[in-house]
């Protein structure tokens, strides 16, 4: 029996259901692992365990990012507690969609959170303090950005087929495994991809009819590229292009820089005018390239270029 | 206090631009020793990570110079280059730093004055902007 944990961090929760995704194969699964702590399913108390001896949890999950104290001050109790520490999941490890927020300050955040919010009614003010509370860090972490990680299991949420592996290789105390390839190569779209592909105008995939050939070709930004396979095109299948959440391929350090420098080149050679509107018409470069990595690419929040 | 000396990696093609330096080494032309040249053989050869990478090391300004559109070695490599850079550009703008610290120019192989004077340029465009935010 191995014993096991599962943590939440600031996250939506995704990650704890996902784990309900392998199905029937969760019976199995269940007669080989003892759930020794997983606040989300059951009934453990952080005393249970800080009350765990060093080293006694054969593999604990680590899923959302680091967001308050509390998360941190978990994430590095778990790395005293277990053998393997996982990362679960695109939050854990580059920081996802909420990471996002590193784009902003922390005073901005609660003011649009807390203050001036046209759904919320708060007349005495009142946004999170060190009243009790875990303090909100100035900044979103990755949790390699707080303590050494074992594994990765990427995917916003972790799909089946990613999951499958990484389980079977964690329980024989594999800490190595997934693909090395881009998604492109098991994209269920495959065989449209043309020799080659020029983007005359960019689109987002509500402006266009789509006719179910390779996004790129169709000038709707698919991150399929520069995204690491395994997941078997979830989302191509439901006609909806990459967004990026298994992350970059192991070779590559930035998956955002790496699709950006693919897209330029896909953009229609003309003049210099003439591709700068090309360009202009994507509104939000971080948020789509960075959509699951601007933790990693902005650790410190956005840079601060006086003049 | 100590006046701020940048640093500058300049990213040069083989045909073109490191040419264009040579010319105005051989020349006896001045420009400022801020500027670190890194060899390439094209433009088109500098991938976006390269640039950001610099950044990240301590860059407070990278220059590409490349051949004419139209001169390219490699018929289109430049022309790769300026959607890489335009891109780029509007990326770092969003990161928080001035797209001003990126700068892209066209040196022949006889231009050595014109590399001389852009690079003089661009130096002190950036000690005007003062050290990379990166780097603080």
């Amino acid at each position: 029996m191995k014993k096991i944990a599962m943590y939440w961090g600031a996250g939506c929760g995704g990650c704890d259901v996902s784990l309900l995704g392998i199905h029937e194969k969760l019976l199995d699964l269940l007669n080989e692992i003892e759930i020794v702590f997983w606040p989300c399913a059951t009934d453990f108390k952080y005393e249970d365990l800080e009350k765990m001896e060093d080293g006694s949890i054969d593999i604990a999950f680590y899923n959302g990012a680091i967001r308050t104290e509390e998360n941190e001050e978990i994430a590095k109790l778990l790395r005293k507690k277990a053998k393997i520490l996982v990362a679960y999941g695109s939050c854990a490890i580059e920081g996802c969609v909420i990471g996002l927020a590193n784009l902003y300050e922390r005073e901005q955040i609660f003011d649009t959170v807390y203050l001036n919010n046209e759904t919320t009614k708060n007349e005495k003010k009142i946004i999170p303090k060190s009243n009790g509370l875990p303090e909100f860090l100035p900044y979103l972490k990755s949790l390699n950005q707080v303590v050494k990680v074992d594994a990765f299991i990427p995917g916003c949420p972790p799909v089946k087929p990613v999951l499958e592996e990484a389980l079977n290789a964690l329980l024989q105390g594999k800490t190595k495994f997934g693909k090395s390839i881009a998604l492109c190569d098991e994209c269920p779209r495959k065989d449209t991809k043309p020799e080659k592909i020029e983007i005359p105008r960019f689109y987002r995939w509500h402006e266009k009819e789509d006719n179910g050939e390779c996004f790129l070709a169709q000038g709707i930004i698919c991150m399929g590229p520069a995204t690491l396979a395994g997941c078997k095109g979830e989302c191509i299948s439901a006609n909806i292009p990459c967004t990026g959440c298994m992350g970059a391929l192991p070779k590559v350090k930035n998956q955002g820089i790496a699709m950006i420098s693919a897209i330029a080149s896909l953009i229609a050679e003309e003049n210099e005018e003439a591709e700068k509107k090309i360009i202009e018409s994507i509104d939000d470069l971080i948020g789509t390239f960075y959509k699951y990595s601007t933790a990693k690419l902005l650790p410190k929040g956005r840079l601060k270029d006086e003049n | 206090m100590k006046s701020f000396e940048p640093r500058i990696v300049a990213f040069l093609c083989n045909w073109c631009a490191y040419a264009g330096a040579d010319m105005a080494g051989v020349s006896r032309m001045k420009y400022p020793a801020n500027v670190v040249p890194i060899k390439v053989m094209c433009s088109g050869r500098v991938d976006a990570e390269f640039i950001l990478d610099a950044f990240e090391k301590g860059a407070d300004g990278v220059f590409i110079g490349g051949c004419h559109p139209g001169d390219c070695h490699y018929v289109n490599g430049n022309l790769r280059t300026r959607k890489r850079i335009a891109m780029l550009k509007k990326l770092l703008a969003e990161m928080g730093i001035n797209p001003k610290r990126l700068r892209l120019e066209w040196i022949s192989a006889t231009e050595g004055q014109k590399f001389s004077r852009v690079i003089k340029e661009f130096v002190n465009e950036i000690k005007e902007l003062g050290p990379s935010p990166w780097r603080r």
